[in-house]
Protein backbone atom coordinates (compact mmCIF):
# COMPACT_ATOMS: atom_id res chain seq x y z
CA UNK A 1 0.00 0.00 0.00
CA UNK A 2 1.52 3.42 -1.17
CA UNK A 3 0.72 6.16 1.14
CA UNK A 4 0.44 9.70 -0.48
CA UNK A 5 0.40 13.31 0.82
CA UNK A 6 -3.46 12.99 -0.25
CA UNK A 7 -4.03 10.08 1.88
CA UNK A 8 -2.18 11.66 4.87
CA UNK A 9 -3.78 14.89 4.53
CA UNK A 10 -7.28 12.93 4.16
CA UNK A 11 -6.52 10.86 7.55
CA UNK A 12 -4.79 14.06 9.34
CA UNK A 13 -8.64 15.68 8.61
CA UNK A 14 -10.48 12.44 10.42
CA UNK A 15 -8.07 12.95 13.07
CA UNK A 16 -8.46 16.85 13.58
CA UNK A 17 -4.55 17.19 13.20
CA UNK A 18 -3.15 19.77 10.76
CA UNK A 19 0.99 18.70 9.01
CA UNK A 20 2.37 22.05 7.42
CA UNK A 21 3.59 21.60 3.96
CA UNK A 22 7.35 21.25 5.64
CA UNK A 23 6.03 18.51 8.13
CA UNK A 24 4.30 16.40 6.03
CA UNK A 25 7.09 14.94 3.38
CA UNK A 26 8.66 13.39 6.47
CA UNK A 27 5.62 12.72 7.70
CA UNK A 28 4.38 10.63 5.00
CA UNK A 29 8.00 8.68 4.28
CA UNK A 30 7.77 7.90 8.18
CA UNK A 31 4.16 6.68 7.73
CA UNK A 32 4.60 4.84 4.87
CA UNK A 33 7.53 2.70 6.46
CA UNK A 34 4.89 1.55 9.67
CA UNK A 35 2.36 0.59 7.66
CA UNK A 36 4.85 -1.01 5.42
CA UNK A 37 6.55 -3.34 8.62
CA UNK A 38 2.76 -3.97 9.50
CA UNK A 39 1.96 -5.75 5.91
CA UNK A 40 3.56 -8.81 7.34
CA UNK A 41 0.18 -9.51 9.25
CA UNK A 42 -1.29 -10.29 5.74
CA UNK A 43 0.43 -13.76 6.10
CA UNK A 44 -1.00 -14.64 9.09
CA UNK A 45 -4.04 -17.58 8.20
CA UNK A 46 -6.61 -16.18 10.51
CA UNK A 47 -9.49 -18.28 8.68
CA UNK A 48 -11.96 -19.14 11.54
CA UNK A 49 -9.96 -17.19 14.16
CA UNK A 50 -12.31 -14.99 16.68
CA UNK A 51 -10.74 -11.76 17.75
CA UNK A 52 -9.63 -11.32 20.94
CA UNK A 53 -10.29 -8.24 23.17
CA UNK A 54 -10.85 -8.55 26.55
CA UNK A 55 -7.87 -10.89 27.64
CA UNK A 56 -8.69 -12.01 30.81
CA UNK A 57 -12.17 -12.63 31.09
CA UNK A 58 -13.51 -15.27 33.74
CA UNK A 59 -16.08 -17.55 33.74
CA UNK A 60 -18.73 -15.52 35.70
CA UNK A 61 -17.58 -12.10 34.14
CA UNK A 62 -20.73 -11.18 32.81
CA UNK A 63 -22.18 -11.61 36.53
CA UNK A 64 -20.08 -8.49 37.55
CA UNK A 65 -19.86 -5.86 35.05
CA UNK A 66 -23.56 -5.43 35.71
CA UNK A 67 -24.99 -3.12 38.38
CA UNK A 68 -28.18 -1.50 39.30
CA UNK A 69 -28.87 1.84 37.61
CA UNK A 70 -28.99 3.91 40.90
CA UNK A 71 -29.13 7.38 41.34
CA UNK A 72 -25.86 8.43 42.86
CA UNK A 73 -24.16 11.90 43.70
CA UNK A 74 -21.63 12.54 40.77
CA UNK A 75 -18.87 14.88 40.54
CA UNK A 76 -20.21 18.47 40.99
CA UNK A 77 -20.89 20.56 38.07
CA UNK A 78 -18.15 23.29 39.18
CA UNK A 79 -15.56 20.49 39.65
CA UNK A 80 -16.10 19.32 36.06
CA UNK A 81 -16.10 22.54 34.71
CA UNK A 82 -12.79 24.10 36.79
CA UNK A 83 -10.43 22.20 33.92
CA UNK A 84 -12.58 23.50 31.25
CA UNK A 85 -10.21 26.71 28.76
CA UNK A 86 -14.00 28.55 28.67
CA UNK A 87 -16.19 27.61 31.02
CA UNK A 88 -19.70 28.86 30.84
CA UNK A 89 -22.20 29.57 33.44
CA UNK A 90 -22.84 25.64 34.44
CA UNK A 91 -21.83 24.39 30.58
CA UNK A 92 -18.49 24.46 28.36
CA UNK A 93 -18.70 27.15 26.11
CA UNK A 94 -17.17 26.61 22.39
CA UNK A 95 -16.57 28.57 19.85
CA UNK A 96 -19.39 29.73 16.72
CA UNK A 97 -20.33 26.18 15.12
CA UNK A 98 -22.42 27.67 12.07
CA UNK B 1 17.91 7.27 55.86
CA UNK B 2 17.77 4.22 53.70
CA UNK B 3 14.55 4.33 50.90
CA UNK B 4 15.14 1.11 49.25
CA UNK B 5 13.06 -0.99 51.28
CA UNK B 6 9.39 -0.44 52.03
CA UNK B 7 8.69 -3.82 54.22
CA UNK B 8 11.39 -2.08 56.27
CA UNK B 9 10.07 1.57 56.17
CA UNK B 10 6.79 0.12 57.26
CA UNK B 11 7.55 -1.52 60.18
CA UNK B 12 9.56 1.00 61.49
CA UNK B 13 6.57 3.24 61.41
CA UNK B 14 4.48 1.13 62.77
CA UNK B 15 6.65 0.42 65.71
CA UNK B 16 7.17 4.15 66.17
CA UNK B 17 11.04 3.53 65.57
CA UNK B 18 10.87 6.13 62.64
CA UNK B 19 8.45 8.27 61.93
CA UNK B 20 6.64 9.15 58.72
CA UNK B 21 7.38 12.73 58.90
CA UNK B 22 11.20 11.59 58.80
CA UNK B 23 10.91 9.65 56.13
CA UNK B 24 8.94 12.14 54.13
CA UNK B 25 11.73 14.39 54.44
CA UNK B 26 14.50 12.11 53.89
CA UNK B 27 12.64 11.39 50.18
CA UNK B 28 12.51 15.07 50.06
CA UNK B 29 15.64 15.58 50.82
CA UNK B 30 17.58 13.16 48.53
CA UNK B 31 15.25 14.26 45.44
CA UNK B 32 16.71 17.71 45.89
CA UNK B 33 19.90 15.87 45.88
CA UNK B 34 20.02 14.31 42.81
CA UNK B 35 16.91 14.91 40.64
CA UNK B 36 18.12 18.24 38.80
CA UNK B 37 20.50 15.45 37.32
CA UNK B 38 18.11 12.46 36.72
CA UNK B 39 14.63 14.30 35.69
CA UNK B 40 12.31 11.75 36.99
CA UNK B 41 9.40 14.34 39.15
CA UNK B 42 7.70 16.56 36.97
CA UNK B 43 5.49 17.91 40.36
CA UNK B 44 5.91 18.13 43.98
CA UNK B 45 4.46 19.18 46.70
CA UNK B 46 6.36 19.60 50.06
CA UNK B 47 4.21 20.86 52.48
CA UNK B 48 1.01 18.45 51.66
CA UNK B 49 3.50 15.72 51.66
CA UNK B 50 4.55 16.09 55.59
CA UNK B 51 1.06 17.14 56.27
CA UNK B 52 0.43 13.78 55.02
CA UNK B 53 3.19 12.27 56.90
CA UNK B 54 1.57 13.55 59.94
CA UNK B 55 -1.59 12.65 59.77
CA UNK B 56 -0.05 8.79 59.17
CA UNK B 57 2.32 9.22 62.48
CA UNK B 58 -1.13 10.25 64.50
CA UNK B 59 -2.93 7.11 62.73
CA UNK B 60 -0.23 4.20 63.83
CA UNK B 61 -0.48 5.56 67.21
CA UNK B 62 -3.72 3.95 67.22
CA UNK B 63 -3.21 1.05 64.04
CA UNK B 64 -0.74 -0.68 61.93
CA UNK B 65 -1.22 0.37 58.34
CA UNK B 66 0.04 -2.14 55.80
CA UNK B 67 1.97 0.61 53.96
CA UNK B 68 2.70 3.37 57.01
CA UNK B 69 4.60 6.19 56.00
CA UNK B 70 5.98 4.23 52.63
CA UNK B 71 6.92 7.08 50.11
CA UNK B 72 5.23 6.57 46.96
CA UNK B 73 5.92 8.11 43.26
CA UNK B 74 3.05 7.91 40.58
CA UNK B 75 3.77 8.37 37.19
CA UNK B 76 2.07 11.18 35.52
CA UNK B 77 -0.37 9.84 33.53
CA UNK B 78 -2.37 8.11 36.96
CA UNK B 79 -4.49 11.25 38.37
CA UNK B 80 -4.41 12.39 41.20
CA UNK B 81 -6.99 14.73 43.05
CA UNK B 82 -6.09 18.42 42.75
CA UNK B 83 -2.65 17.62 42.06
CA UNK B 84 -1.48 18.17 38.40
CA UNK B 85 -1.59 15.72 36.28
CA UNK B 86 0.27 16.20 32.70
CA UNK B 87 0.58 12.65 30.95
CA UNK B 88 4.00 14.43 30.05
CA UNK B 89 2.01 16.36 27.50
CA UNK B 90 1.27 20.22 26.75
CA UNK B 91 -2.18 18.99 26.19
CA UNK B 92 -2.25 18.67 29.93
CA UNK B 93 0.31 20.67 30.95
CA UNK B 94 -1.77 22.49 34.18
CA UNK B 95 -4.58 19.98 34.33
CA UNK B 96 -5.52 19.27 38.44
CA UNK B 97 -8.07 15.85 38.06
CA UNK B 98 -11.26 16.69 40.37
CA UNK B 99 -10.72 13.06 41.72
CA UNK B 100 -7.96 10.69 42.49
CA UNK B 101 -7.62 7.27 40.54
CA UNK B 102 -8.64 3.99 42.66
CA UNK B 103 -5.06 3.00 43.07
CA UNK B 104 -4.30 6.45 44.72
CA UNK B 105 -6.82 5.86 46.76
CA UNK B 106 -5.73 2.15 47.71
CA UNK B 107 -2.22 2.90 48.23
CA UNK B 108 -3.22 6.17 50.75
CA UNK B 109 -5.64 3.75 52.37
CA UNK B 110 -2.86 1.76 53.36
CA UNK B 111 -0.94 4.30 54.32
CA UNK B 112 1.45 5.35 51.93
CA UNK B 113 2.39 9.09 51.37
CA UNK B 114 2.25 10.18 47.81
CA UNK B 115 5.73 12.19 47.31
CA UNK B 116 5.03 13.36 43.37
CA UNK B 117 4.50 12.66 40.03
CA UNK B 118 7.04 11.46 37.73
CA UNK B 119 8.03 11.84 33.92
CA UNK B 120 6.57 9.89 31.12
CA UNK B 121 6.80 9.70 27.82
CA UNK B 122 3.89 11.64 26.98
CA UNK B 123 0.66 9.65 27.19
CA UNK B 124 2.94 6.81 27.84
CA UNK B 125 3.92 6.57 24.05
CA UNK B 126 7.21 5.55 23.75
CA UNK B 127 10.17 3.79 24.89
CA UNK B 128 12.84 6.43 26.27
CA UNK B 129 10.57 8.73 28.42
CA UNK B 130 12.09 10.81 25.69
CA UNK B 131 8.58 12.10 24.22
CA UNK B 132 7.79 13.71 27.34
CA UNK B 133 7.18 17.41 26.13
CA UNK B 134 8.96 18.52 29.50
CA UNK B 135 12.33 16.47 30.07
CA UNK B 136 13.94 13.23 29.31
CA UNK B 137 14.50 11.15 32.20
CA UNK B 138 18.00 10.20 32.25
CA UNK B 139 19.51 6.81 33.39
CA UNK B 140 21.18 6.80 37.16
CA UNK B 141 23.84 4.55 35.66
CA UNK B 142 24.76 6.18 33.07
CA UNK B 143 23.41 10.02 32.41
CA UNK B 144 23.84 9.72 29.07
CA UNK B 145 21.69 7.09 28.28
CA UNK B 146 17.88 6.90 29.01
CA UNK B 147 15.93 5.53 31.58
CA UNK B 148 13.84 3.63 29.25
CA UNK B 149 9.90 4.01 29.01
CA UNK B 150 7.28 5.16 28.89
CA UNK B 151 7.40 4.81 33.16
CA UNK B 152 11.10 6.16 33.17
CA UNK B 153 10.55 8.43 35.58
CA UNK B 154 9.17 5.82 37.94
CA UNK B 155 12.22 3.27 37.26
CA UNK B 156 14.96 6.21 38.12
CA UNK B 157 12.93 7.62 41.05
CA UNK B 158 13.53 3.61 42.66
CA UNK B 159 16.77 2.99 41.04
CA UNK B 160 18.25 6.69 42.49
CA UNK B 161 17.06 5.69 45.76
CA UNK B 162 13.99 8.67 45.90
CA UNK B 163 11.70 6.29 46.71
CA UNK B 164 11.12 2.52 47.80
CA UNK B 165 7.69 2.61 45.58
CA UNK B 166 6.04 3.68 42.22
CA UNK B 167 3.46 2.86 39.90
CA UNK B 168 3.76 3.03 36.95
CA UNK B 169 1.66 2.05 33.41
CA UNK B 170 2.60 -1.31 30.94
CA UNK B 171 1.07 -0.96 27.39
CA UNK B 172 3.46 -2.79 25.88
CA UNK B 173 6.19 -2.51 28.58
CA UNK B 174 6.21 0.61 29.45
CA UNK B 175 6.91 -0.85 32.93
CA UNK B 176 9.02 -3.88 32.54
CA UNK B 177 12.04 -2.17 30.19
CA UNK B 178 12.95 1.24 32.08
CA UNK B 179 12.93 -1.63 35.29
CA UNK B 180 15.08 -3.26 33.24
CA UNK B 181 16.94 -0.42 32.21
CA UNK B 182 17.31 1.00 35.66
CA UNK B 183 18.37 -1.88 37.63
CA UNK B 184 15.13 -2.52 39.94
CA UNK B 185 11.72 -4.62 39.84
CA UNK B 186 8.50 -3.68 37.93
CA UNK B 187 5.53 -5.76 37.41
CA UNK B 188 2.99 -5.95 34.66
CA UNK B 189 -0.01 -7.74 35.90
CA UNK B 190 -2.63 -9.65 34.43
CA UNK B 191 -5.14 -7.39 32.41
CA UNK B 192 -8.21 -6.55 34.87
CA UNK B 193 -5.32 -7.31 37.96
CA UNK B 194 -5.59 -3.74 38.92
CA UNK B 195 -8.30 -0.83 38.44
CA UNK B 196 -7.46 1.19 36.25
CA UNK B 197 -10.20 4.04 37.35
CA UNK B 198 -8.04 7.01 37.17
CA UNK B 199 -5.06 5.87 34.40
CA UNK B 200 -5.55 7.94 31.44
CA UNK B 201 -6.50 5.98 28.89
CA UNK B 202 -3.52 5.00 25.73
CA UNK B 203 -4.81 1.69 24.48
CA UNK B 204 -7.83 0.00 26.78
CA UNK B 205 -7.09 -3.90 25.42
CA UNK B 206 -3.52 -3.57 26.56
CA UNK B 207 -3.47 -1.02 29.38
CA UNK B 208 -2.27 -2.54 32.91
CA UNK B 209 -1.12 0.15 36.35
CA UNK B 210 2.37 -1.75 37.77
CA UNK B 211 4.09 -1.02 40.56
CA UNK B 212 7.68 -0.82 40.47
CA UNK B 213 10.55 -1.14 43.85
CA UNK B 214 13.82 -2.75 44.53
CA UNK B 215 12.55 -6.32 45.23
CA UNK B 216 9.63 -8.76 44.58
CA UNK B 217 8.91 -8.34 48.30
CA UNK B 218 7.80 -4.86 48.06
CA UNK B 219 5.79 -5.62 44.62
CA UNK B 220 4.00 -8.34 46.67
CA UNK B 221 3.12 -6.10 49.06
CA UNK B 222 1.98 -3.02 47.46
CA UNK B 223 0.08 -5.79 44.83
CA UNK B 224 -2.06 -6.81 47.54
CA UNK B 225 -3.17 -3.53 48.79
CA UNK B 226 -3.70 -2.36 45.14
CA UNK B 227 -5.13 -5.05 43.69
CA UNK B 228 -8.90 -6.50 42.89
CA UNK B 229 -12.33 -5.60 41.44
CA UNK B 230 -13.63 -1.95 41.44
CA UNK B 231 -16.78 -1.26 40.47
CA UNK B 232 -15.82 2.55 38.54
CA UNK B 233 -13.52 -0.29 36.16
CA UNK B 234 -15.81 -2.50 34.67
CA UNK B 235 -12.59 -4.43 33.06
CA UNK B 236 -11.14 -5.03 36.45
CA UNK B 237 -11.32 -8.87 37.34
CA UNK B 238 -13.96 -10.18 39.67
CA UNK B 239 -11.40 -12.79 41.02
CA UNK B 240 -9.77 -12.82 44.99
CA UNK B 241 -7.03 -10.89 45.84
CA UNK B 242 -4.74 -13.36 47.47
CA UNK B 243 -2.08 -12.12 50.52
CA UNK B 244 0.82 -11.82 47.27
CA UNK B 245 3.71 -12.13 50.48
CA UNK B 246 2.53 -15.28 51.64
CA UNK B 247 3.88 -17.81 49.43
CA UNK B 248 7.36 -15.91 49.16
CA UNK B 249 10.10 -17.76 50.71
CA UNK B 250 8.98 -21.55 49.24
CA UNK B 251 11.04 -23.43 47.57
CA UNK B 252 10.83 -23.20 43.70
CA UNK B 253 12.11 -26.96 43.29
CA UNK B 254 10.18 -28.92 40.66
CA UNK B 255 8.86 -25.60 39.04
CA UNK B 256 8.28 -26.32 35.33
CA UNK B 257 9.83 -22.94 33.52
CA UNK B 258 9.97 -22.76 29.93
CA UNK B 259 12.48 -20.85 27.57
CA UNK B 260 10.69 -19.72 24.17
CA UNK B 261 12.99 -20.31 21.68
CA UNK B 262 11.87 -16.80 19.84
CA UNK B 263 13.05 -14.89 22.35
CA UNK B 264 16.97 -15.37 21.64
CA UNK B 265 16.80 -15.47 17.99
CA UNK B 266 18.04 -12.41 15.88
CA UNK B 267 18.46 -9.14 17.45
CA UNK B 268 19.36 -9.71 21.21
CA UNK B 269 22.25 -8.04 21.71
CA UNK B 270 25.04 -10.64 22.61
CA UNK B 271 25.87 -9.66 26.40
CA UNK B 272 22.52 -9.30 27.31
CA UNK B 273 21.74 -12.95 25.92
CA UNK B 274 24.53 -14.40 27.99
CA UNK B 275 23.77 -12.32 30.77
CA UNK B 276 20.00 -13.83 30.53
CA UNK B 277 20.99 -17.11 29.80
CA UNK B 278 23.12 -17.59 32.68
CA UNK B 279 20.48 -16.39 35.16
CA UNK B 280 18.29 -18.68 33.41
CA UNK B 281 20.77 -21.21 34.36
CA UNK B 282 20.60 -19.92 37.56
CA UNK B 283 17.10 -20.40 38.12
CA UNK B 284 17.47 -23.71 36.91
CA UNK B 285 19.78 -24.66 39.71
CA UNK B 286 17.13 -23.97 42.23
CA UNK B 287 15.50 -27.25 40.86
CA UNK B 288 13.55 -25.77 38.53
CA UNK B 289 12.96 -28.01 35.31
CA UNK B 290 13.71 -26.39 31.81
CA UNK B 291 12.16 -26.86 28.54
CA UNK B 292 12.22 -25.76 25.57
CA UNK B 293 9.16 -24.19 24.33
CA UNK B 294 7.91 -22.16 21.01
CA UNK B 295 5.85 -19.35 20.77
CA UNK B 296 5.42 -19.23 16.73
CA UNK B 297 3.32 -16.26 16.38
CA UNK B 298 5.94 -13.93 18.99
CA UNK B 299 7.47 -12.73 14.96
CA UNK B 300 4.01 -10.84 14.43
CA UNK B 301 3.76 -9.23 18.19
CA UNK B 302 5.12 -6.09 17.46
CA UNK B 303 3.04 -5.09 13.90
CA UNK B 304 0.28 -6.14 15.63
CA UNK B 305 0.91 -4.30 18.63
CA UNK B 306 1.46 -1.09 16.38
CA UNK B 307 -1.70 -2.02 14.98
CA UNK B 308 -3.97 -2.37 17.69
CA UNK B 309 -2.76 0.04 20.35
CA UNK B 310 -2.32 3.22 17.78
CA UNK B 311 -6.09 2.12 16.57
CA UNK B 312 -7.31 2.28 20.53
CA UNK B 313 -5.19 5.44 20.95
CA UNK B 314 -6.75 7.49 18.30
CA UNK B 315 -9.92 6.69 20.19
CA UNK B 316 -9.45 7.62 23.12
CA UNK B 317 -7.32 10.79 22.22
CA UNK B 318 -10.52 12.25 20.75
CA UNK B 319 -11.39 13.64 24.02
CA UNK B 320 -8.62 15.88 23.95
CA UNK B 321 -10.12 18.82 22.00
CA UNK B 322 -9.57 22.00 23.91
CA UNK B 323 -13.25 21.81 25.05
CA UNK B 324 -13.65 20.25 28.63
CA UNK B 325 -10.02 20.33 30.02
CA UNK B 326 -6.65 20.97 28.63
CA UNK B 327 -4.98 23.17 26.58
CA UNK B 328 -7.09 25.40 23.98
CA UNK B 329 -5.43 27.30 21.28
CA UNK B 330 -6.40 31.41 21.69
CA UNK B 331 -9.13 33.02 19.38
CA UNK B 332 -9.49 30.08 17.22
CA UNK B 333 -11.82 30.82 13.86
CA UNK B 334 -14.06 28.32 14.66
CA UNK B 335 -14.98 25.26 16.43
CA UNK B 336 -12.78 23.20 13.08
CA UNK B 337 -10.06 25.31 13.74
CA UNK B 338 -9.77 24.95 17.35
CA UNK B 339 -9.83 20.87 17.19
CA UNK B 340 -7.11 21.05 14.83
CA UNK B 341 -4.88 23.48 15.87
CA UNK B 342 -5.55 22.81 19.80
CA UNK B 343 -4.57 19.28 18.98
CA UNK B 344 -1.67 20.39 16.65
CA UNK B 345 -0.13 22.18 18.79
CA UNK B 346 -0.80 20.58 21.93
CA UNK B 347 0.53 17.01 20.95
CA UNK B 348 3.85 16.16 20.20
CA UNK B 349 5.21 14.19 17.39
CA UNK B 350 4.97 10.46 18.37
CA UNK B 351 1.29 10.95 19.57
CA UNK B 352 0.48 12.42 16.33
CA UNK B 353 2.01 9.60 14.77
CA UNK B 354 -0.17 7.13 16.62
CA UNK B 355 -3.06 8.74 16.26
CA UNK B 356 -2.53 8.99 12.53
CA UNK B 357 -1.97 4.95 12.12
CA UNK B 358 -4.67 4.35 14.45
CA UNK B 359 -6.91 6.58 12.37
CA UNK B 360 -5.93 5.02 9.14
CA UNK B 361 -6.36 1.65 10.59
CA UNK B 362 -9.79 2.45 11.93
CA UNK B 363 -11.37 4.41 8.89
CA UNK B 364 -14.08 3.34 6.48
CA UNK B 365 -12.58 0.26 4.24
CA UNK B 366 -9.50 -0.23 6.06
CA UNK B 367 -11.05 -1.91 9.52
CA UNK B 368 -11.17 -5.43 9.13
CA UNK B 369 -7.75 -5.12 7.45
CA UNK B 370 -6.02 -3.72 10.11
CA UNK B 371 -7.67 -3.53 13.41
CA UNK B 372 -9.94 -6.41 12.68
CA UNK B 373 -7.21 -8.92 11.22
CA UNK B 374 -4.64 -7.71 14.34
CA UNK B 375 -7.22 -8.58 16.77
CA UNK B 376 -7.54 -12.04 15.17
CA UNK B 377 -3.55 -11.99 14.63
CA UNK B 378 -3.63 -11.74 18.77
CA UNK B 379 -5.85 -14.79 19.09
CA UNK B 380 -3.10 -17.12 17.99
CA UNK B 381 -0.12 -14.78 19.98
CA UNK B 382 -2.33 -15.74 23.18
CA UNK B 383 -2.96 -19.28 21.84
CA UNK B 384 0.66 -19.87 21.63
CA UNK B 385 0.88 -18.44 25.21
CA UNK B 386 -1.97 -20.80 26.34
CA UNK B 387 -0.23 -23.72 24.92
CA UNK B 388 2.74 -23.01 26.78
CA UNK B 389 1.50 -22.85 30.13
CA UNK B 390 -0.51 -26.11 29.52
CA UNK B 391 3.24 -27.49 29.94
CA UNK B 392 5.24 -24.74 32.26
CA UNK B 393 4.55 -22.73 35.13
CA UNK B 394 6.48 -19.94 34.36
CA UNK B 395 8.42 -18.91 31.12
CA UNK B 396 11.98 -16.53 31.42
CA UNK B 397 13.33 -14.54 28.82
CA UNK B 398 14.75 -11.29 28.10
CA UNK B 399 13.09 -7.65 28.52
CA UNK B 400 14.64 -5.05 26.06
CA UNK B 401 17.08 -6.98 23.51
CA UNK B 402 19.81 -4.32 24.63
CA UNK B 403 20.48 -2.17 27.37
CA UNK B 404 19.72 1.27 28.01
CA UNK B 405 20.62 3.27 24.84
CA UNK B 406 21.73 6.38 24.53
CA UNK B 407 19.81 9.36 24.58
CA UNK B 408 19.00 10.53 20.50
CA UNK B 409 20.14 7.22 19.75
CA UNK B 410 16.22 6.12 18.46
CA UNK B 411 14.58 9.48 18.75
CA UNK B 412 14.34 10.01 15.10
CA UNK B 413 13.86 6.17 14.09
CA UNK B 414 10.69 4.88 14.96
CA UNK B 415 10.65 2.28 13.94
CA UNK B 416 13.77 1.13 15.41
CA UNK B 417 12.31 2.47 18.76
CA UNK B 418 9.16 0.05 18.12
CA UNK B 419 11.43 -2.69 17.99
CA UNK B 420 13.03 -2.59 20.78
CA UNK B 421 9.47 -3.49 22.82
CA UNK B 422 9.81 -6.62 20.88
CA UNK B 423 9.71 -8.72 23.95
CA UNK B 424 7.36 -7.16 25.97
CA UNK B 425 4.30 -6.61 24.15
CA UNK B 426 3.59 -10.35 23.86
CA UNK B 427 2.54 -10.47 27.49
CA UNK B 428 0.55 -7.33 26.80
CA UNK B 429 -1.61 -8.62 23.71
CA UNK B 430 -1.75 -11.92 25.57
CA UNK B 431 -2.91 -10.41 28.82
CA UNK B 432 -0.38 -12.42 31.36
CA UNK B 433 1.59 -11.22 34.24
CA UNK B 434 5.10 -10.52 33.58
CA UNK B 435 8.00 -9.25 36.04
CA UNK B 436 11.38 -7.60 35.08
CA UNK B 437 13.75 -8.18 37.92
CA UNK B 438 17.83 -7.19 37.78
CA UNK B 439 19.44 -10.07 36.67
CA UNK B 440 23.07 -8.69 35.83
CA UNK B 441 25.15 -5.53 34.68
CA UNK B 442 26.99 -5.92 31.39
CA UNK B 443 31.00 -4.33 31.32
CA UNK B 444 29.93 -1.03 30.81
CA UNK B 445 28.13 -0.88 34.24
CA UNK B 446 24.51 -0.79 32.54
CA UNK B 447 21.66 -3.56 34.41
CA UNK B 448 20.02 -6.00 32.54
CA UNK B 449 16.93 -7.65 33.05
CA UNK B 450 14.79 -11.36 33.55
CA UNK B 451 11.84 -11.18 32.50
CA UNK B 452 8.96 -13.80 34.19
CA UNK B 453 6.11 -14.53 32.86
CA UNK B 454 2.81 -16.86 33.99
CA UNK B 455 -0.48 -17.68 33.34
CA UNK B 456 -3.74 -14.97 33.95
CA UNK B 457 -3.84 -14.61 37.47
CA UNK B 458 -0.44 -16.34 38.74
CA UNK B 459 1.20 -13.01 39.79
CA UNK B 460 1.89 -15.58 42.55
CA UNK B 461 3.80 -17.78 41.21
CA UNK B 462 5.49 -14.93 39.30
CA UNK B 463 6.87 -13.25 42.79
CA UNK B 464 7.34 -17.04 44.31
CA UNK B 465 10.14 -17.49 41.25
CA UNK B 466 11.45 -13.86 41.37
CA UNK B 467 12.43 -13.66 45.17
CA UNK B 468 13.79 -16.94 45.34
CA UNK B 469 16.28 -15.91 42.22
CA UNK B 470 17.56 -12.62 44.18
CA UNK B 471 17.39 -14.24 47.44
CA UNK B 472 19.76 -17.09 45.65
CA UNK B 473 21.49 -14.76 43.46
CA UNK B 474 22.03 -11.45 44.56
CA UNK B 475 23.50 -8.80 42.68
CA UNK B 476 26.52 -6.47 43.00
CA UNK B 477 25.42 -3.33 41.59
CA UNK B 478 27.78 -1.06 40.05
CA UNK B 479 27.75 2.61 41.93
CA UNK B 480 24.74 5.45 40.50
CA UNK B 481 26.44 7.82 38.49
CA UNK B 482 24.64 11.23 40.09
Amino acid sequence: MTVTRADVLRIADLAKLHFDEQELDGFTAQFQRILDYVEQLKEVNIDNIEPTSHVSVTADFEKHIFREDEVRVSLPAEDALAGAPDPGSGHFRVPKVL
Amino acid sequence: MNLSDAHQIRDAVNSGKVSAREVAEAALKRIEAVDAKLGAFLTLQPGEILARADEIDRTVREHTLPLAGVPAAVKDNICTRHLRTTCGSEVLANYLPPYSSTVVERLERAGAVLIGKTNCDEFAMGSSTENSAFQPTRNPYDLERVSGGSSGGSAAAVAAGMTPLALGSDTGGSVRQPASFCGVVGLKPTYGRISRYGLVAYASSLDCIGPIANNPRDIALVLSQIAGRDERDSTSAPVPVPDYASGLGEPVRGMRIGVPREFFAEGLDPEVKSIVEESIRNAASLGCDLVEVSLPHTRYAIADYYIIAPAEASSNLARFDGVRYGFRVPEPEDLQDMYKRTRSEGFGLEVKRRIMVGTYALSSGYYEAYYGRAMRVRTLIKRDYDRAFEGVDALLGPVSPTPAFMIGEKISDPLAMYLSDIYTVTANLAGIPAISIPCGFTQNGLPVGLQIMANHFHESVLLKLAEAYVQAFPLNKPPLKI
